[in-house]
């Protein structure tokens, strides 16, 4: 081949590749995203209906339920405003544990109880996930006096 | 004191690396050998102070000086020797100190071994390398200083995160960085090349031993990390798509093209400036990588705690990084021309396919990996790319390149005649579409398209990767043996193989069960029996634990016994999942102790996991060719001594 074909061959590929890695991608983003909701947002009913997204904040403390002997496990998530009822069945990770951020995914089930599939808590006690952190802190701000146990009042937009 | 002579030494190393980034510069510019002598002893004096510096954190580490905050936040007394030396590089700070004191042993190492170069092309390959050290010091002094005090001192230390206290990441990070750091060699020399404007094959030769080692290094960091995430964190998996392991990857990938694309460069004297693009990537990308560990900009389990005016100094860096080398390079590619021609069946069409497929994995990964920033930038909410994703578009451009791998690799350069070409190779691929359908149902008994695939691919790979070593061992007396070059590429692509095989069967036949069990119960996995024979209390020197002893038994005969432990450490409270894992040839058994249930019963994750040790021994092989072709003599011969362009396939690499 002479040089200017060789280059255009070159060219031609590249663009094809990088043509189709981003058509490809474009549409396979579309089902893969899962998007993180505010545990008051999914509490007003703003929420991806059918599909799995994440929700996160910390694990109200004295929530945890546990059948003896069983692995179905029952607990509350709060984002300093309004609590959400999660169920999960499987191997909790290491760092889960009361008044702990946790990161969930899975769907909204019947009676408005979030059923995880995938539980997620951070190596490092010291490090939050950044999405939990902010929707912690969006609420925070807005209170004056810290959160007290079982809060009842739960102020959706 | 201590701390202080440390902190010291590092600026004394920031002096000296002023000096090799600025004069031996200015030397090649003028012509003036002495000034050009200047950057090796520099260089070696950096590399000296620098060890001190490393040597006076390991020192404050070892006697367990709480005053140093670095120490106190991530050490403590009772913590095994072994761990307070790899706590030097168990987090930010002491880890980009590693960082730079293999900047500095790297540019020792080129200075030392360089001396067949042009004396104004090495001046200028020290001088880039010393503009990267002042960078990486600067960053250390200014805003991660390992040396700062803490007042009081602390009376015991916070402890090294329990995940870390483990062999296996006490070594993961050094050969990574070595590898991260290795891509910054081929960077400088892309860099002198272009400045100097003499662009000649020569420019290639000089670079490939030193690219093929960094991405020696950078696979066997890879694959020790991979290694860790199955037995340490104890989920099984070994590949995750996480963010951090998704920054190590992608200079892998271009690595790997650079590699491949050097070849065509030194060979053919084609793809100049596709070869001179790659190297910059693969250096940008190992600093990408860097600023998204630890600028804490993304989430992952890896990432470092975050602080902004780090990834701001590292984004800066960056950016000034790639923006002058691409101007350098749109200033002197143009003049890069090149008029030797090949023909569409020939060596140079299978490497220009390899590098377009590279590129388009390492592009795929890059968007995956970017693509929750990209998104939250322009407000679209907070999302997160899941493995799934990356699974399948990975696959894309990874099936067609190892399939051309193996017809790659038996193509002549230039041009290949297709009668030989077809009599080869028929054989292989005929008995690899075979057996890539038939083994799998003997052996597992049941098949399936993407199964098949793999297979195939994997049992492809290997019979083409061995035809050049086998055909060199029944040679007759007195023919040319196999080249050092050839025979480390062959065993690179046979480990391909063997991780394309080892990633196919774990991926199709693994079993993974979340099961309650007491103790005197039994479960059944994959056919397997594992039961609980007792939990009993273990004392670790720093932790307390909680051992399951679980036999495993199968078709009443017994295999094994697995003790998976719980650990608590002292100092952080954490709880740490120990896996037990039983591994022979061909399997993996694998059992982690889940959370107490109440009742006496525990939950465990148990895992049947087929032959997944073929993907780090593969990986290892790989790293092996890698070792093998870097021994080549020719690299040693003198650079006026040009290779002669070799017009048969069995003597390429």
């Amino acid at each position: 081949m002479k040089p200017r074909q060789q280059r255009m061959l070159a060219v031609g590929l590249a663009v094809a590749g990088v043509a189709i890695a981003a058509t490809f991608t474009l549409r396979a983003f579309q089902d893969n995203m899962m998007f993180f909701v505010d545990i008051s947002d999914v509490i007003a009913g703003d929420y991806p209906k059918q599909r799995n997204f994440r929700i996160g904040g910390l694990v109200v403390d004295g929530s945890i339920e546990r059948e003896e002997g069983s692995m179905d496990l029952r607990f509350r998530v709060t984002d300093m405003n309004c609590e959400l009822p999660v169920s999960y069945v499987g191997v909790l990770p290491d760092l889960f544990r009361e008044g702990q951020g946790v990161v969930a995914h899975g769907r909204l089930g019947d009676e408005g109880v979030f059923v995880a599939d995938k539980i997620l808590a951070k190596h490092d006690e010291n490090y939050m996930a950044p999405e939990v952190a902010d929707s912690l802190a969006k609420h925070v701000e807005n209170k004056t006096t810290p959160l007290r146990q079982g809060v009842t009042e739960c102020v959706t937009e | 004191m201590i701390p202080e002579i440390g902190q010291f030494a590092l600026i004394l190393a920031l002096s000296l690396a002023i000096c090799q980034g600025v004069l031996p510069l200015v030397g090649a510019h003028r012509n003036d050998s002495a000034m050009m002598q200047v950057g090796n002893t520099a260089a070696l004096g950096q590399f000296v102070f620098v060890t001190i510096a490393f040597g006076c954190l390991t020192w404050s580490f070892v006697t367990s000086d709480f005053s140093v905050l670095y120490v106190a936040n991530h050490s403590q007394l009772s913590l095994p020797t072994v761990y307070k030396i790899s706590a030097v590089w168990g987090a930010h700070e002491g880890s980009l100190l590693m960082w730079i004191l293999i900047l500095a042993a790297w540019t020792v190492a080129v200075s030392r071994y360089s001396s067949e170069l042009p004396e104004a092309f090495s001046a200028r390959v020290i001088g880039v390398l010393g503009l990267l050290s002042i960078g990486f010091l600067l960053f250390a002094l200014l805003t991660s200083n390992p040396f700062d005090r803490l007042t009081p001192p602390a009376s015991d230390g916070a402890d090294l995160n329990p995940l870390l206290q483990d062999p296996g990441l006490a070594i993961h990070p050094p050969l990574l960085y070595i590898g991260y750091v290795g891509f910054s060699v081929a960077f400088a020399f892309a860099i002198a090349a272009m400045l100097s404007g003499n662009l000649d094959q020569r420019w290639a030769k000089w670079t490939r031993p030193w690219t093929t080692l960094a991405w020696m290094f950078l696979t066997l960091g890879i694959m020790l990390g991979s290694w860790w995430a199955y037995y340490e964190l104890g989920w099984g998996g070994w590949w995750f798509w996480d963010p951090v392991e998704n920054a190590s990857f992608m200079p892998w990938l271009i690595g790997t093209a650079l590699i491949h694309s050097l070849a065509v460069t030194e060979k053919r004297g084609l793809f100049k400036s596709w070869t001179l693009l790659l190297a910059i990537t693969a250096f940008s990308l190992s600093l990408l990588g860097t600023f998204l560990v630890r600028s804490g900009i993304i989430v992952s389990v890896h990432a470092f705690a975050t602080d902004p005016t780090r990834g701001f100094f590292i984004l800066g860096f960056l950016g000034v990084v790639v923006v002058g080398a691409l101007i350098l390079y749109a200033w002197r590619a143009p003049s890069l021309d090149s008029d030797v021609g090949f023909a569409l069946l020939s060596r140079e069409t299978f490497l220009l396919l390899n590098n377009v497929l590279l590129v388009v994995a390492a592009t795929l990964v890059l968007m995956g990996t970017l693509a929750p920033l990209v998104i939250e930038l322009l407000n679209g909410g907070k999302i997160s790319i899941g493995p799934p994703w990356f699974e399948v578009a990975f696959l894309v451009p990874m099936i067609p390149l190892v399939l051309l791998l193996g017809l790659g690799m038996h193509t002549a350069w230039r041009k290949q005649d297709t009668r030989p070409w077809f009599a080869l190779l028929r054989i292989p691929a005929i008995a690899a579409v075979l057996l890539g359908i038939v083994l799998p149902l003997m052996f597992y008994g049941r098949t399936g398209l993407l199964l098949a695939v793999g297979f195939a691919a994997a049992l492809w790979i290997i019979a083409t990767s061995l035809i050049q070593p086998i055909r060199s061992l029944r040679r007759k007396d007195g023919s040319a043996g196999i080249t050092r070059s050839a025979l480390g590429m062959s065993v690179a692509h046979l480990g391909m193989g063997l991780f394309v095989l080892g990633a196919t069967v774990t991926s199709a036949f693994n079993v993974e069960s979340d099961r309650a069990l007491t103790p005197g119960e039994s479960i059944d996995v994959a056919g397997y029996d594992f039961t609980m024979l007792e939990l009993r209390n273990v004392e670790g020197p720093n932790y307390s634990a909680i051992e399951g002893v679980i036999e495993i038994s199968k078709d009443g005969d017994y295999v094994a016994t697995v003790r998976p432990q719980k650990r608590q450490y002292l100092v952080q409270k954490n709880w740490m999942t120990e896996a037990g894992i039983y591994a022979t040839w061909n399997k993996d058994l694998f059992v982690a102790l889940g959370d107490q249930l109440g009742n006496g019963a525990w939950s465990v994750r148990v895992q049947y996991k087929p032959m997944i040790r073929y993907i780090w021994f593969g990986a290892i092989i790989m790293a092996l060719g890698g070792i093998i072709a870097v021994s080549d003599r020719r690299y040693r011969l003198k650079a006026s001594k040009t290779s002669k362009v070799s017009g048969t396939a069995a003597e390429s690499a």
